[in-house]
């Protein structure tokens, strides 16, 4: 049965700081001299390679990084090793520190902010420009939404020069800073166009004392629909983050998000799935996870999800929510037998069955159906079982 | 009527010789569509049980008078085929193919507008489009929905569009047109482009519009409806429940910031008179009402 062509990877791919950096000086844009280290030893010797002062840069793809403490100015090689100590091993916001960047640290006279996304109500890409960088553009944006200076490009068109001096003209940067400006903006368009970027963000994009205009920071996050012509991008797969059971998904190749509850969803189609774990919170359940199996519902994707599902030590029931719209009913109960012959359920499974060849699937679920083993007409009265089997 | 496509419209089919591309033509054309061609660059002269395939979406189209084009090409080719099927004159073009580069849709989408102006492109990442009795293009299974209207369904998600029109066949109400228009950053059709044609159809009398989390489709649309609608609209939004900052599945599915949640989205639609049912069943019951008053 065939499937309609279908993503294989997430559709989101993070850089760290010190990747998008590299990804950045690729298209000629001036970063500093830097290392990364994976233990304090390492940092110290990066620090002594490049010469204090350095700052010493937590690598975590979460923001907020330097309230958490992660990022530091080490004027010595002392503070090198007391910083890299602190900040290895750190929780920012959930994610373990694992790696530091160390970096020559800059002089800053002035600090500003440059990003390229998709707008996706305008359909073309929108560049945004600040003079008041360095702080989160959310803020500015909320308290100060003229300082940002924002351009709309048609992709067929693209980004001509004067339309860069007009957009750096708007966001009043100072004479000091227009010509590296300029020069930045369209090497950072090219990287975003060229790099199939969904994100490329400069904060703070920095001016010196000595005039010189460089890149501080980098926040990239790249397309993974065009991971077919950017075979590069298969050396940030390992730098991903996930939890464990989201990292077990993703191997399988399914879409997985991990929640806080005790009932497991499985569904097919994102839609299906995100309304699944809405009606198990409407009738008074908490839903474990996210998980959609997607167009094709077969024996091996099936069982991938069980097992994904049953590894989760909090998940008391599954509910498994099919819309045979492609996937055919049969396929779906030939797969959830199967499933059950290959992984050993510790939760007892909730069936709905609908759509394409449903009364099929369900006459092959019959014999197959115990108090391990349910079945429910409808979406509400299966969430309700579930719910009621997870035991809130 | 119906929306975009009814029984005159010849479908020419991008992909054909592919299993999956075969596998719901055939299907489609089972249901009664006129699937007139398919296009291979090597494969002319060939056929796929009858239906003939041309090297080209413009042979096909003078040879057939193919009207439209279901594409099914694998990714890397989406946008080539989307400017063929535009450079051969193709009114309405179906995008089945997910998982194409954002960079790649927001191309077209510029190009076709700049170039193409009464071009419809519908999707990427999309299931197509039923109007129930006369035509069905892309992956829909054509008995879930009952023909004849008075409803015309709108979606964003591919099994959510099932689980409408399949709550609407359950309670024997029928639909015009169901327009699944996708989940992807930059759909060629929006719900505004749907709401203005279920509007102007006189066999269409109330409309159901489904959403999910993320981006701001659904408040633009309800704006839309705000001031151009006059017909009821029923609206279901996935991911009341999903929590800030997670992305669940879609491109489109992602919350941040606090815009473009379940609840922004479903305050804006009420605010514009629009009924808003918590899951699919609630607002398969409210358009039950809304039918049984017309």
């Amino acid at each position: 049965m065939p499937t309609p062509p279908r993503r294989q990877t997430e559709n989101h791919v993070d850089l760290f700081e010190y990747q998008g950096k590299e990804f950045f000086a690729e298209y000629g844009m001036p970063i500093s001299p830097g290392k990364i280290a994976f233990t304090v030893d390492e940092a110290v010797a990066a620090a002594e390679e490049l010469g204090t002062p350095v700052m010493v840069k937590a690598q975590v793809h979460t923001g907020g990084r330097g309230k958490a403490g992660g990022v530091k100015f080490a004027p010595d090689m002392d503070a090198v090793r007391e910083h890299a100590t602190n900040i290895l091993g750190l929780d920012i916001k959930g994610h373990i520190v694992g790696r530091v960047w160390v970096e020559k640290a800059s002089d800053i006279a002035e600090e500003y902010y440059a990003s390229f996304t998709l707008d996706r109500s305008a359909k073309k890409h929108l560049g945004m420009l600040s003079k008041e960088g360095g702080v989160e553009i959310e803020t500015v944006a909320e308290e100060n939404p003229d300082a940002i200076a924002k351009i709309w490009v048609d992709p067929v068109v693209g980004l001509s020069e004067q339309a860069v001096r007009d957009w750096v003209a708007a966001a009043r940067l100072p004479e000091a800073a227009v010509e590296g400006s300029v020069d930045i903006l369209q090497k950072l368009y090219t990287a975003y166009t060229d790099g199939d970027a969904d994100l490329v963000e400069i904060n703070p994009l920095i001016l010196t004392p000595e005039g010189k205009v460089h890149v501080l920071d980098a926040k990239v996050t790249l397309d993974g629909s065009s991971e077919f012509r950017h075979p590069e991008y298969e050396q940030y797969d390992a730098t991903q983050t996930r939890d464990e059971r989201e990292a077990a998904a993703h191997e399988k190749g399914l879409q997985y998000v991990g929640l806080e509850g005790s009932v497991g969803v499985i569904a097919n189609g994102a839609g299906l799935a995100m309304s699944t774990v809405d009606v198990v919170n409407q009738v008074g359940g908490k839903p474990a996870n996210f998980l959609d199996i997607g167009g094709g519902a077969n024996a091996d994707v099936m069982a991938g999800a069980l097992e994904v599902i049953n590894n989760d030590p909090s998940v008391k029931a599954i509910f498994i929510n099919i819309f045979g719209g492609i996937t055919r009913g049969e396929e779906v109960a030939e797969g959830i037998i199967e499933a059950m012959k290959r992984v050993s359920i510790d939760s007892p499974i909730v069936v709905r069955l609908d759509g394409t060849n449903a009364q099929e699937g369900r006459d092959m679920l019959a014999p197959h159906l115990t108090d391990r083993l349910m079945m429910e007409p409808t979406m509400l009265s299966a969430a309700e079982k579930a719910v009621a089997l997870a035991g809130n | 009527m119906s929306i975009f496509l009814d029984e005159t419209t010849k479908v020419v089919y991008q992909g054909l010789t592919g299993s999956t591309g075969r596998y719901y033509g055939l299907l489609n054309r089972e249901y009664g569509t006129q699937v007139v061609a398919g296009t291979h660059p090597k494969k002319a002269g060939t056929d796929v049980e009858g239906i003939p395939i041309y090297a080209s979406v413009a042979d096909a189209k003078e040879a057939t008078g193919a009207t439209a084009s279901c594409v099914f090409v694998p990714p890397v080719a989406v946008k080539g085929a989307v400017m063929e099927a535009a450079e051969a004159g193709l009114e309405l073009i179906v995008v089945i193919t997910e998982g194409v580069p954002a960079h790649d849709e927001a191309w077209f989408y510029n190009k076709l507008k700049a170039d193409y102006p009464s071009t419809r492109l519908l999707g990427p990442n999309c299931p197509g489009i039923i109007s129930p009795g006369k035509a069905n293009i892309g992956i829909t299974a054509g008995h879930i929905a009952k023909a004849g209207g008075p409803v015309g369904v709108v979606s964003r998600s591919g099994t959510l569009t099932y689980q409408a029109v399949f709550e609407l066949q359950q309670k024997d109400i029928g639909v015009t047109t169901s327009v699944g228009i996708g989940g992807d950053p930059v759909p060629g059709t929006s719900f505004i482009d749907c709401l203005e044609a279920f509007e102007a159809d006189p066999e269409t009398k109330a409309i159901m519009m489904i959403g999910e989390i993320g981006g701001s489709a659904e408040e633009e649309a309800a704006d839309y409806i705000k001031s151009s609608v006059t017909k009821p609209v029923v609206s279901y939004v996935a991911g009341v429940t999903a929590p800030p900052g997670k992305k669940m599945g879609h491109a489109g599915a992602i919350v941040s910031g606090g815009k473009g949640t379940a609840a922004a989205k479903m305050d804006a639609l009420r605010d514009a008179g629009v009924q808003v049912g918590l899951n699919p069943t609630e607002a398969g019951d409210l358009m039950a009402d809304i039918v049984a008053s017309l």
